[in-house]
């Protein structure tokens, strides 16, 4: 379960989130669609401490943190209740895709080396890149590095996966073979947020639909009346554009 | 001009090269020494730990800021008088305790730089695992800075061996001392000097090959 009350982020004058309050059902699939610059990569990045948010409780799991007095180790518990998921990737650049994936199983987990390789070299069978596990990232397609990304992301078992705009930086080739994985994660009932450009996608996957613009969820609902019957003059005009 | 003495020079050949075991182990326990200081201080630089942020700033200007020579008779000649129980200190030890001083605070700057120049999706990326920063340190920052800094740290390697020569100015027998003695006996300093020359250039220009694999092997742990 995730609840989040009054989160506020400020580049100095600039409110980039403006109390944004947002609930999420354990097995939810979530999906941010909003212009670009209304703060959707903010709100992900604050959930997990990545960008330290100004104000706002935010409850992940078993972890509660009041953003105003936060501590170091509660930043650290909370972001451990999510994994993420993004734009460019960001695979360790020194580690093999089979590294990449075991990698917070061994550090973060404590697991033992053996089994967390064992984990990671199931989760790239599931991923169809089996064969890739002693490949550096700089010797992936982007479409691949993704998928170690998502592979990643799943081996962290997460309260919430929080997925910043996956298939953005990707050449149009790569993009289905991302999104059908991205879809099998959500058909699993992996607890989502995500924030996407696919519109066709978004409708496919998500449970729920949040038009976020300026800081602020505008609306939201399920993926028929939002796509179909907006009520914000806001969301329809982006709709009109973007559909 | 008088003709080369070569038989003295070849003569002189196992002489010296008796020496070069001593240099380079000096050389290399500086580096090794060298490069642990000026990890730490990188760090504490990065994450500008107070307190530690300042001193080391001092620490690093002070010994980029004042010629080695003046630092080892600073610490070899001078500092016993002050603090007596550093009498007891020999004039290796004081060589590879002011070498290593001197080059940390050079490779500090540059493994600092080379901290910074990983990529900021490297941090988040290590952050959004789970990571405590000592974690995050140790698994992808630092091996990745350690690959951007590994060629200008093997040059400072080469200086730390060139630099070793200054330890005959604290009275240690190593190969430019070595060199000395063997040239005020016999009175042939260009033979002495420039085989000493000589000597000095074959081990650097060994290393550049060393360096050369070091820098291929790397780039292919990234590129693989
Ligand atoms: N690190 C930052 N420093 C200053 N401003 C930022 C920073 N990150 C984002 N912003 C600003 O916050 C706003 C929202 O950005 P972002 O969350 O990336 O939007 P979106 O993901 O919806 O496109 C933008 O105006 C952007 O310029
Ligand atoms: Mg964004």
């Amino acid at each position: 379960m995730i609840s989040v009350r009054g989160l506020t982020k400020r580049f100095g004058d600039n409110t980039v989130l403006d109390g944004i309050d947002l609930d999420i059902r354990s097995g939810e699939r979530v999906a941010i669609i909003g212009p670009s610059g209304t703060g959707k990569s903010t709100l992900l990045r604050s959930l997990n401490f990545l960008e330290k948010p100004d104000e706002g409780m935010i409850t992940i799991g078993p972890v509660t943190v009041d953003a105003r007095r936060v501590r170091a180790a509660e930043e650290l518990a909370l972001r451990r209740q999510t994994s993420f998921v993004f734009q460019n990737y960001a695979l360790f650049a020194n580690m093999t895709a089979r590294d990449n994936i075991a990698e917070g199983l061994i550090t973060v987990r404590g697991w033992e080396k053996a089994r967390a390789h064992a984990r990671a070299e199931e989760i790239l069978a599931t991923i169809g890149l089996a064969d890739k596990a002693q490949s550096y990232p700089a010797a992936l397609s982007g479409g691949q590095q993704q998928r170690v990304g998502i592979g990643r992301a799943m081996a962290a078992e997460a309260e919430i996966m929080l997925i910043d705009e996956p298939t953005s930086a990707l050449d149009p080739e790569w993009v289905d073979e991302v999104l059908q994985l991205l879809k099998r994660v959500a058909d699993a009932r992996q607890t989502m947020l995500i924030v996407t450009h696919e519109m066709q996608f978004a409708r496919d996957i998500a449970d729920r639909i949040l038009f976020m613009d300026g800081g602020k969820i505008v609306e939201q609902g399920p993926p028929e009346t939002m796509f179909t019957d907006p009520k914000d003059p806001r969301t329809r005009a982006f709709l009109r554009k973007v559909l | 001009m008088r003709p080369l003495d070569l038989d003295y020079m070849l003569g002189l050949v196992p002489v010296l090269l008796k020496y070069v075991p001593l240099t380079l182990a000096m050389a290399s326990v500086a580096m090794v020494l060298a490069l642990m200081l000026a990890s730490l201080m990188a760090i504490v630089r990065v994450m500008r730990v107070p307190l530690l942020d300042g001193l080391t700033q001092v620490f690093i200007s002070f010994f980029r800021g004042t010629p080695l020579l003046v630092q080892l008779f600073l610490f070899y000649y001078g500092l016993p008088q002050v603090f007596s129980f550093l009498t007891a200190i020999n004039g290796v030890t004081a060589a590879i305790m002011g070498i290593t001083l001197h080059f940390a605070a050079y490779m500090a700057e540059s493994i600092r730089a080379a901290i910074l120049g990983v990529d900021r999706s490297q941090w988040e990326a290590a952050r959004s695992v789970g990571m405590t920063t000592a974690q995050m340190m140790r698994r992808i920052i630092l091996p990745q800075a350690a690959r951007i800094a590994a060629p200008t740290l093997v040059n400072y390697f080469v200086d730390i061996i060139k630099s070793t020569s200054l330890a005959f100015t604290l009275g240690v027998t190593e190969l430019m001392g070595a060199a000395q003695k063997e040239a005020a006996g016999s009175f042939l300093y260009f033979e002495a000097f420039i085989l000493v020359a000589i000597i000095y250039w074959v081990i650097v220009e060994a290393l550049t090959v060393v360096q050369r694999q070091l820098e291929a092997r790397l780039g292919k742990a990234v590129a693989r």
